[in-house]
């Protein structure tokens, strides 16, 4: 399972009704250390992909989103589950970090 | 485990040229980075490559990362954890993982700086809720606010010019008199400040960031500013420099100077045999720290490990 692609029309019921915790990875093109953060999340989508969801908001395609959400500084992936927010880290902390999270999740 | 002559430490502009070099002096090298492009990665316009007149730091990362990949190079985006000197050369570990990963009978160090802070109460807190360390990255979220970049290089001042292209106001706060950076950004700097986007706060420091839990909404700085010490803001753009990314050398004994720079030789080699540092660890690069002179220094190392290995001068004229 690939990593999967929110949008405004997709947030509520892929996201905030999912069954499992989702992490979503809120990126642009123009952001150096997002380029750093993709890639892991492609790799945690696949060995995952039984306990939690993976998936990507371009910010300047969803800018209401980064906004409802205080996004202010990206790379930054927020953690919901049963449709609220239960953790987000800012920066790329390596795949370690993002592993660490996941773990505490399940 | 497949040894190679040489791997590179480091993805910023020393590491990728180290990389031409040794590809096209055919020395079979491997690039292990955490950061495409470095520092100037995080660059949203430059303008004194040769060859562009202008280009992002990202782009340019991307072309000469295409660039080595094409010469042959290996790539590896991954932190390293570890180096270990062994008998045949060295021994690379990735972050947070024991199993060695790769063997070198040469190395290029060139990790090149980890962004500095300030160490003031509220700055961990308001990371991501305000607080950035990349004008390039987030800039864009600030349209229409109040904005605070702290420092007075290039950096800065070219920071503040890319945020003020969204922000309602930018103001540069500096601890010294006088701006650092390049005459080309001054102007640029000056435009916006004539129009009256930018202000710049001079001799003063920030010294506690301010917030509400959520978010951030000020900063406290060690004078007043009319008539305040308080300083209402959105966001706070820390553009204070780097500190040189020389944990991984200290272990393997390397000779470090008391400002943390790698104390090498004019060929780029340290006092560890086969060991070659480039870039901004380096205490050569404090005479001028730019993308071109990392450059330099990543092809100086590269003939030097060349020489290193083959035990005579790298070519001088090669491919011609």
């Amino acid at each position: 399972m690939t990593v999967k692609h929110f949008t405004q029309d997709n947030f509520e019921a892929e996201v905030l009704k999912a069954a499992k915790p989702v992490l979503v990875d809120f990126f642009a093109e123009w952001c150096g250390p997002c380029k750093l953060a993709g890639p892991v999340m492609d790799e945690l989508a696949e060995e995952y992909k039984d306990k939690v969801i993976v998936g990507k908001v371009n910010v300047d395609e969803a800018s209401a989103l980064a906004g409802q959400y205080n996004v202010m500084s990206i790379p930054v992936v927020i953690i919901f589950k049963n449709g609220q927010e239960v953790d987000r880290i800012t920066g790329f902390p390596g795949k370690q970090g993002y592993e660490e999270k996941i773990k505490a999740l399940i | 485990m497949k040894m190679y002559d040489l791997i590179i430490i480091g993805l910023g502009p020393a590491g990728l040229t180290a990389s031409i070099y040794a590809s096209r002096y055919k020395l079979n090298n491997l690039v292990i980075g955490k950061q495409l492009a470095g520092e100037i990665g995080l660059a949203h316009k430059v303008e004194n490559m040769p060859g562009f007149k202008t280009i992002s730091g990202l782009e340019w990362g991307q072309r000469t990362l295409d660039q080595i990949k094409h010469l042959g190079a290996g790539v590896i985006t991954n932190e390293v954890g570890r180096i270990e000197k062994i008998k045949a050369g060295f021994r690379v570990y990735l972050a947070g993982d024991n199993q060695p990963d790769y063997e070198s009978q040469a190395l290029i160090v060139a990790t090149g700086s980890e962004r500095r802070r300030l160490n003031i109460p509220g700055e961990q807190e308001y990371v991501g809720k305000g607080i950035s360390y990349c004008t390039t990255c987030d800039a864009p979220f600030f349209r229409d606010k109040t904005v605070v970049v702290i420092g007075g290089s290039d950096a800065a001042v070219s920071g503040v010019v890319h945020t003020a292209e969204f922000a309602k106001k930018v103001y540069l706060v500096y601890r010294r008199d006088q701006l650092r950076a390049e005459p080309a950004w001054l102007d640029e700097y000056q435009k916006i400040s004539k129009a009256g986007k930018a202000e710049a706060i001079y001799n003063t420091n920030v010294v506690e960031i301010k917030g509400n839990g959520q978010r951030l909404t000020g900063v406290v700085l060690d004078k007043p500013y009319k008539n305040s010490v308080e300083l209402n803001c959105d966001g706070v753009f820390i553009e204070i420099g780097g500190v040189p990314g020389t944990g991984l050398l200290k272990p393997l004994g390397v000779e470090i100077n008391d400002k943390d720079f790698t104390q090498e030789a004019e060929d780029m080699s340290t006092n560890v045999p086969g060991l070659f540092v480039a870039g901004d660890i380096t205490q050569h690069s404090n005479i001028l720290k730019q993308a071109i002179t990392a450059c330099a220094q990543g092809a100086l190392a590269a003939a030097s490990v060349y020489k290193y290995l083959k035990k005579e001068q790298a070519p001088r004229i090669l491919g011609v």
